[in-house]
């Protein structure tokens, strides 16, 4: 009896992962058909594009500009140890653009972004604005979600972009400022010691990025339970699920495009 | 109008409306009254398709509204939300004016159309590009109706429209509520349990308890009903049939 009890709280369990794996699908592919079906709403995307992408720069940029710079000590530091000190605008220049920029740029856009994407849209649901659009013949999907999905999605790997370009600054900054490197052979030691593929990678993770950062917000917001309770849980869901999901998003795409 | 045949809904053992029939016929002005939690919201989002029933029929103007295009059937009703429901993000004149924005009305002429309707439910022009946040509660909820007359819609669905307001100006909500339904000569349904809103603005009353209609019947005789229910209800007595949840 308590074995077919439990069996029985598992398969409950189970069945409800799975509906929830469903709705979940069913919400991110029905949002993206969106993108194909006029009308569109061009205002809401302006205003989408802005809010994620033009706001986010100071944060993604300071954020870039310390991290670059303490890499550079730490990999001198580090380097140090062996006589590597040399290898500090390549190891910078890799570790910025293929993981620290779009990683860092990602998790700070899921902070930021996820988080008032979705206690906006769940203050809209608690507060019957929701319900309103439906009735003013507007989809919720279309007029919320859409935007904010195609704006994370265009916006963040430019951040990402403008974060790695930074953060090599910052590394640059206080490699020639207090370890005594000289400006022009440590721009040409970046450039040179780049490729395309880790360009091509960092702007693909943030796109990624930004679209689970969007989606994440957009889901627990349009999902959020009663109450302010509701939109703080709406929240704090969202910004988790974000961060979670674009670390192993990250993961994902590093063995894509690096694994040997 | 609008006619509900056998209309059910629960919320997983909670069974909200027990199988409604009602009419509405063409520009009258119902009043749905009712304790609160008793599904009177539900019943109206059910109509409106915001709440999906679990069986029964909904027919507007003789047909089933799950065969009619939904942009076209949500086109002929307007809405005023218990809280207002205003879009945070959109000054007062766009919220008025979003569905003819949404239509593809230039921006000043919608803009004008408006400041129009804002007057007529008594805002002046300047809370026009006010965001809904710098209003007070009653100018909300006058903005809110603005939004619902805004396309002179054929139906007219009022959820609490006077929840939350002080008495003179919830008079005023109703006055605006019972002029628009004249001048526009819409279908107004209206739930409430505010016993004021229901003198004044309804031609006939409904009382929904316990997921059914105990009570159909014109304003004028809702004094003299005879229904249990009914007294108890509009003298607001704890005792009778009724079960106040304490």
């Amino acid at each position: 009896m308590i074995l077919l009890a439990a069996l029985a709280r598992l398969g409950a369990w189970t069945l409800g992962l799975l509906a929830g794996i469903g709705r979940f699908a069913a919400f991110t592919l029905g949002a993206l058909s969106h993108g194909l079906r006029p009308p569109f709403h061009g205002r809401e995307m302006a205003l989408a594009l802005l809010q994620i992408g033009w706001l986010s720069l100071p944060v993604v940029g300071l954020t870039a500009l310390f991290t670059g710079g303490a890499l550079a000590l730490q990999i001198y530091a580090g380097g140090n140890r062996f006589g590597a000190e040399a290898v500090v605008p390549q190891i910078v220049a890799i570790g910025m653009v293929r993981e620290l920029g779009p990683v860092l740029v990602g998790l700070m856009i899921a902070a930021r972004v996820t988080s008032s994407i979705a206690a906006e849209l769940a203050t809209m649901k608690v507060t019957e604005q929701i319900d309103a659009l439906v009735t003013l013949s507007t989809d919720p999907t279309k007029y919320l979600v859409l935007p904010r999905l195609l704006a994370g999605t265009v916006s963040v790997p430019v951040l990402v972009g403008i974060g790695d370009i930074i953060g090599i600054l910052g590394g640059w900054a206080v490699a020639t400022q207090t370890l005594g490197f000289v400006s022009t052979p440590y721009l040409r030691n970046t450039i040179n010691f780049l490729e395309p593929l880790d360009i091509v990678s960092s702007l693909t993770k943030g796109a990624v990025f930004g679209f689970l950062a969007a989606l994440m917000g957009c889901w627990f917001g349009l999902n959020s339970g009663r109450g302010a309770m509701g939109v703080g849980r709406a929240t704090k869901g969202a910004v988790v699920a974000a961060a979670v999901a674009i670390l192993a998003a990250n993961l994902a795409l590093t063995k894509v495009f690096f694994a040997a | 109008m609008i006619e509900l045949r056998q209309l059910a809904k629960s919320f997983g053992p909670n069974r909200v409306l027990a199988g409604i029939d009602l009419d509405v016929p063409r520009g009258e002005s119902l009043v749905i009254i009712g304790g609160s939690g008793t599904g009177k919201s539900v019943l109206l989002k059910c109509i409106l398709g915001l709440v999906q029933p679990d069986s029964g029929i909904i027919r507007l103007d003789g047909q089933d509204v799950t065969r009619l295009p939904r942009d076209a059937f949500l086109g002929r009703f307007g809405m005023l939300f218990q809280g207002g429901a205003l879009f945070d993000s959109l000054p007062v004149w766009q919220n008025v004016a979003f569905r003819h924005l949404k239509d593809g009305m230039p921006r000043a002429e919608a803009k004008a159309r408006a400041i129009e309707t804002l007057a007529r439910v008594g805002l002046p022009a300047r809370t026009a590009d006010l965001y809904p946040a710098e209003l007070s509660g009653g100018m909300q909820k006058r903005a809110a109706l603005a939004r619902a007359i805004a396309a002179q819609p054929e139906v007219i669905f009022f959820d609490e429209p006077t929840a939350g307001l002080d008495p003179i100006m919830a008079g005023v909500i109703n006055q605006l509520i019972r002029e628009a339904v004249t001048q526009l000569g819409a279908t107004a349904v209206t739930i409430t349990h505010d016993m004021t809103t229901v003198r004044t603005v309804a031609d006939r009353v409904a009382l929904l308890h316990d997921g059914l209609l105990r009570w159909v019947g014109p304003a004028s005789e809702l004094d003299r009903s005879g229904d249990p229910y009914v007294d108890q209800f509009i003298h607001g007595r704890p005792d009778g049939p009724i079960a106040p949840l304490r």
